[in-house]
């Protein structure tokens, strides 16, 4: 086999990149190799972060990143947005799509973000019971601290706020 | 200032050396990505729909109270500028370049002082972003959460109690917070300590790109620092961590700086002086030339060993000679020779105009 690069000396290094189920193969000589590894990255061109992304759902959905064959088709009830979709673009069709198909994604956000838990700010009008849950959250961080420097009226007070609104959330 | 003078303009609020740590820091920036319920992501959102969005977002930043909390703010939709306009925004890192396909769908909102600037229908429906010249990560995340707290007024956003803020990545949803420094480390490279700075950055969850984003080089020695994980935290714990790491890295290349200064004098004056003089003489100059030159000439400044020259000139000029903004400069299309000639007559003026002050 010749080089594809100089089609002159025998290739020697069998280059395999699969990026979104698209398999890419070059051969070449050791020259042109380390020529085109010392001169750009053109070579193993970077991967983009939604292409990694959607290796990382399909990899997911599937059991295995090299998989071509039909993915199972989970479909969102209000944009139509497939698993496949999905996989393909490593985007969400729209918010509805995290309590449909992201159900099964959900260890996948614990894997990026190291957490799946919003812990984070909240909207003030639209929040709801997620403000409430917040707050108690707030709350209970003081009520630690209250206690740890022995202020136990503090304590009281906040432990009984707490129950406040934990009764609003039932 | 109106959006056609902002795109006239290669100064920039953010441009301003005025910052905290502006020797190292270039500038901070906080971006916010929300949308809107009930309408698909935008990148399978109908025209109609875009339409519908751009609206909201119109009326919401109209607000009278929105306004007196953070100035004025005005949506244009993205046809009512020319491509070198638009190309510029790009420029001025006040849109991401993904803003400059289906134009028809896309709009952004300015404050004139380019201080915000909110993307309508990019990935998101909102990415609402503050910029900040030097380590001014909290006053941009103070800022950040005012408009979005004004817009929240109007709008209601996608959002999940144990997932937050929906986004249509998932690596954004939660606080949908991407907090970023941009900073200015020519000894740490000349040293080589660089690429185990670098190393230790990507273990700490923070993701290091070029001036233009993911997937361009670091050119000019400006790396842009800023945060991976965006659920799980709250929003002051990312920007505290990022404030942390951003002044360690201050504290790195400054001690670089001082020890180059110290053992090679010589050597540092030298590159310094040729870069002032390349930049001051040269009659055809490239953009990657440019940058490189920009970034001796800007340590030269920070050292000392040239005076008398703002340190926010650097990132005006690079502005300055991108490619569009020169189109812009001149009124016609340029080639690349082209360019290079006129980007090389512009930084000289514009030096020369300095040293006659």
């Amino acid at each position: 086999m010749l080089c594809d690069r100089c089609q002159k000396r025998p290739a020697e290094v069998h280059f395999t990149q699969i990026i979104n189920n698209s398999k890419k193969q070059m051969n070449l000589c050791s020259t042109c190799a380390s020529e085109l590894q010392a001169g750009s990255l053109g070579f193993a061109p970077q991967l983009n972060l939604h292409d990694f992304l959607a290796g990382l759902i399909n990899h997911h959905f599937t059991g295995s990143s090299i998989q071509t064959n039909a993915l199972p088709q989970m479909r969102c009830e209000k944009c139509g947005s497939t698993e496949a979709q999905v996989a393909k673009t490593g985007l969400f069709g729209c918010s509805e799509c995290y309590s449909q198909i992201g159900e099964r994604v959900r260890p996948l956000l614990k894997r990026i973000h190291g957490s799946s838990i919003h812990t984070g700010k909240v909207p003030k009008r639209t929040g709801g019971t997620a403000l409430i849950a917040k707050e108690i959250r707030i709350l209970k961080n003081q009520l630690q601290n209250a206690i740890k420097y022995e202020e136990f009226e503090e304590a009281a007070s906040i432990r009984d706020r707490i129950k406040e609104l934990e009764q609003k959330l039932q | 200032m109106s959006l056609k003078e902002t795109v006239s303009n290669p100064y920039s609020k953010w441009l301003e050396a005025t910052g905290p740590e502006n020797d190292v820091i270039i500038s901070s920036r906080v971006r916010l990505a929300r949308n809107l319920m009930g309408y698909p992501f935008p990148h399978v959102l109908g025209h109609e729909n875009a339409d519908k969005v751009l609206y909201a977002v119109q009326s919401a930043v109209a607000q009278k109270s929105l306004q007196e909390a953070v100035g004025n703010l005005e949506l244009s939709r993205m046809t009512e500028l020319s491509s070198i306009e638009r190309q510029i925004l790009v420029e001025k890192h006040l849109i991401s370049p993904d803003m400059l396909e289906q134009p028809e769908k896309r709009g952004v909102v300015l404050r004139d002082d380019e201080v915000i600037s909110i993307m309508v229908n990019e990935e998101d429906h909102l990415r609402i972003q503050c910029l900040l010249p030097g380590l001014q990560l909290k006053e941009c995340w103070d800022l950040a959460n005012t408009v979005d707290d004004g817009l929240e007024q109007i709008i209601d956003y996608a959002f999940a109690k144990e997932q937050g803020y929906l986004t249509s990545c998932p690596t954004n949803i939660g606080t949908g917070l991407r907090a970023s420094v941009m900073l200015h480390l020519p000894a740490l490279v000349m040293t080589r300590q660089i690429n185990a700075v670098l190393t230790t950055l990507s273990k700490l969850g923070l993701t290091v790109r070029g001036l233009y984003g993911e997937g361009t080089q670091a050119t000019g020695n400006l790396f842009q620092v800023s945060n991976q994980v965006t659920l799980g935290l709250t929003e002051e714990e990312i920007i505290d961590n990022l404030i942390t790491v951003a002044l360690q890295l201050v504290t790195q290349e400054r001690a670089a700086r001082r020890a180059l200064h110290k053992e090679q004098l010589h050597q540092i004056e030298d590159k310094v002086w040729r870069a002032y003089g390349l930049l001051k003489y040269a009659r055809t100059m490239t953009s990657n030339e440019t940058m490189t030159l920009l970034s001796d000439m800007r340590l030269g400044v920070d050292l000392g060993v040239i005076t008398g020259i703002p340190p926010g000139i650097i990132m005006e000029l690079i502005i300055l000679s991108r490619p569009a903004f020169l189109s812009k400069v001149k009124g016609a299309d340029l080639n690349p020779y082209q360019r290079d000639i006129f980007r090389a007559t512009l930084i000289r003026e514009r030096l020369n105009s300095l040293s006659n002050e």
